[in-house]
């Protein structure tokens, strides 16, 4: 014979296993709600505040082939580096918004860059950014120019530039254009002005 | 190798006992050289083999493609699988013996060893029995005529003899006509564009028709009285059809009217000065045979290279066409367009495979071409753009040697003269057309000049992309500009 005080413990036991087993469950589809949301939040980050600037961006147009360089006042950040990245989610907002010249994907965005001296800078996209990027010389060329010129201009030093993404070095951006290797500004400027 | 004996022997090929054991031992370098020698064989005779190849050509408002035929117990035999694939939507399904098939809505069902088979519920008999191998149903060749009606539902024109089957009413109507004009020409209208392979030999002129289902002009030979061009004649072999043109003099082929009209001429008594030596021809279009007899002392090799292939599809152009098809397409032409002009193509892929940047640099640098085309094609813009190699900043020279990813460097200049003759071509042919220039490899790693060119669409939107008219003027203008440059290009020794 079981004692009664022992049957009333197990049961008690087994509640609390069955309680916490559907309190875990909870938590963990909470969890994956949260991760959902933050995966599908644009990654684009909001603009600094504070007093703009003037700055040049130099915007794709695929239809003219070109670049065309469009003023703009931004608010930027005090930090050489921090103005980089600014400078380029300012383009890239441009890019996202409907109607675009050069569409860009609403989730790509520009995860970091790095000035590296001397006279370097390492643009770190994100996968979004190259993966659904449109594909073909002329739209990759573009992009790319206008990343390069834009930082080229607004932060002076800059002479080269590489292209990473997700911190990774990628053959192409989006099956054409190669960047594996640094670009020239001069070479990219004088490029855009043919 | 396997011994139980602890001597070890080197007797060549030698196998013999030893105490309890036996003993193998085997001259490696013998046996290897024995190996590298029947492979050779096997090589050498598999490409025999595939130069005399049986095949059936098959021409449909749908697909042009040819494929093998199979002697099977003195018959002749084709795959009809295979046959059907292209022309729609086919399964099959092996069960022991019977072979189910179903294209489209019709649905068959043949016996191996039989003769009889059930076509959409109806019988069917053969000629000789159903084959099977490795679940593949083999169908006569001779009862094609009445099988393929069964599942198309349309009429079938299939010339046995030649191996050439058309389906529907695809056929190219040919006609000849003399003009006893100086120097006298024969005019060969067609009632489509074609694309024959052209071939000259003391005398005659061959013009091979591979995809184009070209059939008789009526009379398989007419006479001409003229005392340059004698005859001219038609046959069909193998799944080809073969226009011949006879003369006493060397002749040469021009196209015209959009590849509706071939005109074989005699070659001017005075010859017209080499392809690319000076000013150039006055017609750079013309297949010459001359300018083909010319060029064959310094044959300019150009490397035709359609970008992507394989897994890699490139841009996606529309949801179900790829870049690498179009490139591929493209490629073609220009290789026939610039054979044409006397230059000799390497085609990087003649076939849906793929390969590296480097692999394909590398193909280009050691077969030490004169020029390197890369095709590409985009769903956006118009018209076409050229590029140049936009170089890194690491691509200084050092010395004899080259870095890799700048060794286009010293041939940028002529790269670019290539590409302004491109645009200039392309004008005059009205295509919207630009130069640039792109990171785009393999452009950087090659020694000799190069360029890309992107074909975008035309007026009618991306389905200009796969008409074979619009390659075609594209292809026309390429070759044109690079017989304009071709004395800045190096000669191979």
């Amino acid at each position: 014979m079981i004692p009664r005080h022992l049957l009333i413990g197990v049961a008690a036991l087994l509640v609390l296993v069955v309680t916490m087993g559907i309190y875990v469950r909870h938590m963990r589809r909470r969890a994956g709600e949260i991760e959902a949301s933050a995966v599908n939040a644009l990654p684009v980050a909001p603009p600094a505040s504070g007093p703009t600037e003037a700055v040049t961006l130099y915007v794709a147009d695929d239809a003219a082939e070109m670049l065309r360089a469009r003023s703009a006042q931004i608010p930027l950040p005090g930090g050489r580096q921090q103005r980089a990245e600014e400078l380029l989610r300012a383009l890239l907002r441009i890019y996202q918004q409907p109607g675009s010249a050069h569409p860009l994907s609403p989730a790509s965005d520009i995860r970091s860059i790095y000035l590296v001296d001397p006279g370097a800078a390492v643009i770190d996209l994100n996968a979004a950014f190259a993966d659904q990027h449109r594909s073909g010389i002329l739209s990759e060329q573009l992009t790319v120019n206008s990343l390069v010129e834009t930082l080229a201009v607004n932060v002076p030093g800059i002479q080269r530039v590489n292209i990473l993404v997700e911190g990774k070095t990628r053959d192409t951006l989006a099956g054409h254009v190669d960047l594996s290797e640094s670009f020239d500004v001069i070479t990219v400027e004088q490029a855009g002005g043919q | 190798m396997r011994w139980s004996s602890r001597l070890q022997f080197s007797v060549p090929g030698s196998q013999f006992s030893v105490g309890n054991g036996v003993v193998r031992t085997e001259n490696w370098e013998l046996r290897t050289r024995v190996l590298a020698i029947l492979v050779a064989a096997v090589t050498l005779l598999s490409a025999a083999l595939a130069a005399d190849e049986e095949r059936i050509s098959v021409y449909s408002p749908v697909a042009v493609y040819s494929l093998p035929v199979l002697e099977r117990g003195g018959r002749e035999y084709v795959g009809l699988l295979e046959l059907l694939e292209p022309l729609g939507r086919v399964s099959s399904q092996t069960s022991g013996r019977r072979w189910r098939l179903r294209y489209n809505t019709v649905d068959a069902e043949f016996a191996a060893g039989k003769t009889r088979a059930k076509i959409h519920g109806r019988d069917f008999d053969f000629t000789a029995p159903f084959l099977m191998e490795n679940s593949r149903g083999l169908v006569p060749l001779n009862s094609l005529s009445a099988l393929l009606p069964r599942f198309l539902g349309t009429a079938v024109n299939f010339r046995e003899s030649a191996r050439r089957l058309f389906i529907g009413d695809v056929g190219i109507q040919t006609s000849f006509r003399l003009d006893a004009s100086t120097p006298p020409r024969v005019v060969l209208n067609f009632s489509a564009p074609v694309n024959p392979t052209i071939a000259t030999e003391p005398g005659r002129l061959r013009m091979v028709f591979k995809r184009d289902p070209v059939v008789s002009p009526g009379s398989q030979s007419i006479s001409f009285d003229n005392k340059v061009i004698t005859h001219a004649s038609y046959s069909e072999n193998n799944g080809d059809a073969e226009l011949d043109v006879a003369a006493n003099q060397p002749l040469m082929a021009t196209f015209s009217n959009d590849r509706k009209t071939i005109i074989v001429s005699a070659v001017p008594p005075t010859p017209a000065p080499p392809v690319g030596v000076g000013p150039g021809p006055q017609n750079p279009a013309q297949a010459s045979a001359a300018a083909n007899a010319a060029a064959a002392v310094h044959r300019v090799l150009v490397v035709v290279d359609p970008a992507h292939g394989g897994e890699e599809r490139g841009a996606a152009l529309t949801d179900t066409l790829a870049e690498k098809t179009v490139t591929l397409g493209f490629g073609r032409l220009l290789r026939h367009e610039l054979e044409v002009r006397g230059f000799a193509v390497t085609l990087l892929r003649d076939a849906d495979t793929g390969a590296t940047l480097d692999q394909r640099a590398a193909a280009a640098n050691v077969a030490r071409a004169a020029i390197y085309i890369s095709l590409h094609a985009v769903s956006q813009g118009s018209g076409a753009r050229v590029y140049t190699a936009l170089l890194p900043v690491e691509g200084t020279s050092n010395g004899l040697f080259h870095p890799w990813n700048a060794a286009q460097a010293p041939a940028l200049p002529v790269s670019r003269l290539v590409s302004a003759a491109i645009v200039t071509e392309m004008q005059k042919k009205e295509f919207p057309v630009r130069a640039s220039s792109a990171s785009l490899r393999p452009l950087n790693n090659l020694l000799m000049p190069a360029v890309a060119i992107e074909l975008a669409p035309g007026p009618d939107g991306v389905a200009d992309l796969t008409f074979a008219n619009y390659q075609q003027r594209a292809a026309s203008a390429i070759a044109d500009a690079v017989v304009s440059v071709r004395d800045r290009l190096g000669v191979q020794p």
